[in-house]
């Protein structure tokens, strides 16, 4: 009770004649709002009002706020946007098809083989520099149809099994994204932890910091290993009851 | 002088977004026609006109697309691709020549980012190194179009066509990434990290080290969850807890802090609908039916993750 007294009273220092607590009331409308499964932008944009509100800043400061950032972070939306038409063309004369068609024929693919595959490249890329992938230029286009067309392969796929097989197709691409970047001294990251020593006045060198992320990169790749696994027995299961529903006797014939 | 910066595929995007408008328009057939047109007109205007007019003008055309998101009058078209035989069949006739453009995205990204900054006559320049990576990224789509237009023999029309289709199927989440970050600077401005950092280094016995360690790796998912971006929780929760506690109160090494700090954030990064650009722009792309699919594959990942890369801190940042 006492630390609890203790710390409300440490946080509330007088700054700009509001509670400091307050400011976190943004935080509350964005986690009701997506409970709520209310619009995600219309959400965002309330909670933006009202920290800035609670925050001294007048509505059309605000709003400036939401202008000013929004033009500089137009960056993220240009690979979607300058990748999808090349996909939208190529998926139209049969890119996933042959993407899926090119895993089937080939003996012991799983969905989940395919998927941890994936991984292990994007971690191994990204450790060395090097930036392929993307939710739009690699994932819709190449895996996730290589990884459906592996568990087709090994029979019928049912809606719930591939939006499974599509949600862990992002997954891959995120998790082998994030864990091994570190470990490598060009990218983003490591510049960014760098020169946030440099303003704090501490001197830590890049390669101080790269390579410790390496044990982490590698348990990321031990959890997809059991996570893809996961999923393919879960398919594996779903796609023997259907057979077993269906034409048991049939299949049995065929083995 | 730079030949190309990030400005002048801003303007190429912004050509693509007018030209999805002007389609929709012209679309009788489109459930929600003038709503949709004005959403992508808008979006394009501020890939047009950003750096032109104030950005309070900027600011009211997002409301005006906010509400129209809101109000359920941003919808995709009724415009089908081609029949699966008929994919199938182009498939098997172009053969393997099929993924050469695919492909061509990401070697002319990384060809671009490493070498574009070199190529210099006099005074003029490729590219600037600041921005080699984005102008690389926009370069690589725009040969990567040619190079499909070229193998599939496909007029533009055609191009047009599937590029303005998936984009709707994206529809407006496509924006929320940019909105998120501009959210993100807003919490930044009103002092929201400051808050946090402080509640989560006085609610805990910090003096034992690995509550010290457990604060901050916590601190640094949990505020990713809060912002949608580990970058940004980094500066606040390593400079409110991470440096004050780990390395002045009990000596550890604020490399190896750092370099494991941005891994727990990163954990907060999988769990979130903030992180829309990684959770939910996916979900759309792939048009799975639960926005927040690829959230919950992402649970266990981010769970066991966080608690192994918790402890290497813990065994590490105290004995290097």
């Amino acid at each position: 009770m006492t630390s609890l007294l203790v710390m409300l009273a440490d946080v509330a220092e007088p700054t700009a004649g509001v509670h400091p607590l307050l400011k976190l009331t943004g935080i509350l409308v964005v986690a009701a709002g997506f409970a709520l499964r209310i619009n995600p932008l219309l959400v965002v944009m309330l909670a933006g009002v009202v920290t800035g509100l609670i925050a001294g800043m007048s509505f059309h400061e605000v709003i400036a706020l939401f202008g000013t950032y929004f033009v500089e972070n137009r960056y993220m939306s240009l690979a979607v946007i300058l990748t999808v038409p090349v996909i939208g063309l190529l998926e139209r004369y049969g890119l996933q098809e042959r993407a899926e068609d090119l895993v089937r024929r080939r003996g012991g693919a799983t969905a989940g083989r395919v998927l941890l595959l994936y991984q292990g490249v994007r971690e191994i890329t990204i450790a060395l520099g090097i930036p392929i992938g993307g939710h739009a230029g690699m994932v819709r286009p190449l895996v996730a149809p290589m990884a459906e067309g592996a568990a087709t392969a090994q029979g019928e796929l049912d809606p719930k099994s591939r939006a499974e097989i599509r949600a862990h197709a992002a997954a891959a691409e995120n998790v082998g994204n994030f864990f091994a970047e570190d470990i490598f001294i060009g990218v983003g990251a490591i510049l960014l932890m760098k020169g946030f020593f440099d303003t704090m006045g501490l001197n830590v060198g890049v390669w101080d910091m790269a390579l410790w992320g390496f044990p982490t990169a590698l348990a990321a790749f031990a959890v997809g290993w059991w996570r893809f696994r996961a999923l393919d027995q879960r398919i594996h299961r779903r796609q023997q009851a259907a057979a077993t529903a269906t034409g048991g006797s049939h299949d049995a014939a065929q083995h | 002088m730079t030949l190309l910066s990030i400005e002048s595929f801003y303007l190429v995007v912004g050509i693509i977004l007018g030209v999805i408008a002007v389609r929709i328009a012209l679309d009788a057939d489109h459930p929600s026609r003038w709503g949709s047109s004005l959403f992508w007109a808008l979006f394009a205007a501020t890939f047009l006109l950003g750096k032109q007019v104030s950005p309070l003008v900027i600011g009211y055309l997002l409301i005006a697309m906010v509400v129209l998101a809101a109000l359920q009058q941003v919808k995709k078209s009724r415009e089908t691709t081609a029949s699966k035989p008929e994919r199938i069949a182009s498939a098997a006739r172009l053969g393997f020549r099929i993924f050469l453009p695919a492909l061509l995205i990401p070697v002319v990204v990384v060809l671009g980012s490493l070498l574009f900054r070199f190529f210099q006559v006099g005074n003029l320049r490729l590219a600037s190194a600041a921005d080699a990576t984005l102008v690389a990224l926009g370069t690589a789509g725009l040969v990567a179009l040619a190079a499909a237009m070229f193998v599939t023999r496909a007029p533009a029309a055609t191009a047009v066509k599937e590029g303005s289709r998936l984009l709707q199927t994206i529809g407006w989440p496509l924006i929320l990434p940019q909105m998120l970050a501009a959210l993100g600077g807003i919490f930044a401005k009103a002092g929201v990290g400051e808050v946090v950092a402080k509640l989560v280094g006085n609610a805990l016995p910090t003096q034992i080290p690995f509550v010290a360690v457990a604060a901050y790796c916590a601190g640094m998912a949990i505020f990713t969850i809060i912002m949608g971006n580990a970058f940004a929780a980094f500066a606040v929760i390593t400079g409110g807890i991470g440096l004050p506690l780990i390395v002045q109160q009990h000596g550890g090494n604020p490399a190896i802090m750092a370099a494991l700090g941005m891994l727990a954030g990163y954990c907060g990064t999988l769990c979130t609908p903030m992180a829309a650009n990684f959770n939910l722009v996916p979900a759309m792309l792939l048009e799975l039916n639960d926005h927040h699919a690829v959230i919950k594959a992402q649970l266990p990942f981010a769970a066991i993750i966080f608690f192994f890369n918790l402890m290497m801190m813990w065994l590490l940042v105290f004995r290097f």
